[in-house]
């Protein structure tokens, strides 16, 4: 088999995956979207932001997405978890096609909101974690990192789309490594972007009030 | 044998014949009175057929799977019932070996004892064991917030999702004489018995409906509707009974 041949097999391997992968997780969760502040069939570039609770977030997000917009849409990963070779990298880099950024910035790496601000020049949606790691603790949501604010900064005429993930860490909680099946929900919120005197502690806040704001109220679901 | 297979094509042929009527006259009153989708009620009414059509054709396509389709069907059932049910309680993080045992061993088990006809152990293996074994495994990880909480909401999600719905397809274990080989036609008996409550409770609840039962919880669930939808249906179930081993006016 050719270099082409070989591609092309890597490639239809990974659509068939990304189908499969997307069909396991509504199998488990049976997850819904909500929209509540943005038009679902507005193709317009976004870039949604979201609660890490587990691995499998960014999964959920991207396989509520309708499909014009999910093709155009890549999830913003460690290179640490989701870079190296194996099963994992195809995943991340070939089913997912994720923005690999480096999160420990050691020696010469490049630098995080820069390699983002590219996918984004390349017409990319992209799906980020704000918190910057996996929620693994009895809080809702973790304090930002300031890689939001920057991005925001450097491509400020891009909407930002808050996105509640609910119940997925009830799904796989820390530690384990067989899912149950619970239902989950994926919910956008109003779109925002960074004001034009807004400091990045205000931003910040906002944006990760704006997040929080989404949760669905803990009596009735 | 022959006998029932013609008596479950009747059933099939009759209850299809009322859905095409039933899309026929969704149809007509969408063309007539909601051409743009605007009338709550007959887009409801279609949503509904529509859910029909869908039971119907599944439940046919188990069918023809015969004791394995039903099996599967209603172990099916069970899952997704089971995943809304759990959904709903306090199972926290502490819970999820309980969890993962409720689905993957517990409802699998289930059913395959059913499909076993092991009824000795069936009949008590959710009631018994796994009700004395379950908090053994919730209470491992030392979590005691909430615990008689979440042990008695797994208990009661697996009573009722796993244990009582498996008894559907128990009834074709069950051996009568004189019925022999037309057990299908209980599980349909039982399912169009069901469905026409919850239709024809609609149909009244929608024609005469007035006091409410508990607007809180069913906005739509009226006295008129229970009472005249519970009566229709005994009516129309008691018309059906050439499916069931029992006669109108029985004896013994």
């Amino acid at each position: 088999m050719g270099r082409e041949g070989r591609l092309l097999l890597r490639k239809t391997s990974a659509r068939v995956s990304g189908r499969a992968i997307a069909l396991f997780a509504r199998l488990v969760t049976a997850v819904q979207p909500f929209w509540q502040g943005i038009d679902p069939l507005d193709r317009r570039q976004r870039i949604y932001f979201a609660n890490h609770a587990s691995h499998g977030d960014f999964i959920l997000v991207w396989s509520v997405l309708p499909a014009p917009l999910r093709q155009k849409t890549r999830p913003v990963a460690g290179a640490d978890y989701w870079g190296g070779t194996g099963l994992r990298s195809f995943v991340g880099r070939d089913v997912f096609n994720a923005v690999l950024i480096d999160r420990q910035r050691n020696g010469n790496a490049a630098d995080p909101v820069s390699v983002m601000t590219g996918a984004l020049d390349d017409g990319a949606s992209l799906i980020l974690f704000p918190e910057g790691t996996r929620n693994l603790t009895d809080a809702e949501l973790l304090p930002f990192k300031s890689g939001l604010f920057h991005l925001a900064e450097a491509r400020p005429g891009i909407d930002l789309v808050p996105v509640w993930i609910d119940n997925l860490n009830r799904v796989l909680p820390k530690g384990s490594f067989i899912p149950v099946p619970l239902m989950c929900k994926v919910i956008f919120g109003e779109a925002l972007r960074l004001g034009p005197d807004e400091g990045k502690e205000a931003f910040l806040t906002r944006s990760r009030e704006a997040l929080l704001n989404l949760r669905p109220g803990k009596d009735g679901n | 044998m022959l006998q029932a297979r013609d008596d479950l094509l009747t059933v099939f042929m009759g209850v299809g014949s009322v859905l095409i009527l039933a899309s026929l006259v969704g149809w007509a009153l969408r063309l007539r009175f909601s051409p743009e989708g605007g009338n709550a009620a007959i887009e409801n009414l279609n949503d509904r057929i529509r859910a029909w059509w869908i039971m119907v054709i599944a439940l046919a396509l188990a069918f023809l799977g015969g004791r394995m389709g039903v099996m599967l069907l209603f172990a099916l059932c069970s899952f997704a019932a089971l995943r809304e049910f759990m959904t709903l309680t306090n199972a926290t993080r502490a819970d999820h070996w309980s969890l993962v045992g409720a689905f993957f061993i517990v409802l699998p088990g289930q059913y395959y004892l059913v499909w076993a006809e092991r009824y000795g152990i069936f009949a008590v293996f959710i009631p018994v064991y796994v009700f004395l074994l379950l908090p053994i495994v919730s209470a491992l990880r030392g979590e005691s917030r909430n615990f008689l909480v979440r042990v008695a909401e797994m208990q009661w999600a697996l009573m009722i999702c796993v244990f009582c719905a498996s008894h559907v397809p128990a009834l074709l274990n069950l051996t009568i004489s004189g019925y022999e080989g037309r057990n299908l036609l209980l599980i349909a008996f039982l399912v169009i018995a069901a469905q026409m409550s919850d239709v024809l409770q609609y149909v009244w609840g929608k024609l005469a409906g007035k006091r409410k039962i508990a607007p809180s919880l069913s906005p739509s669930k009226t006295v008129e509707g229970f009472l005249g939808g519970a009566g229709s249906a005994t009516l129309l179930a008691a018309g059906l009974w050439w499916m069931t081993p029992f006669t109108p006016c029985r004896r013994d």
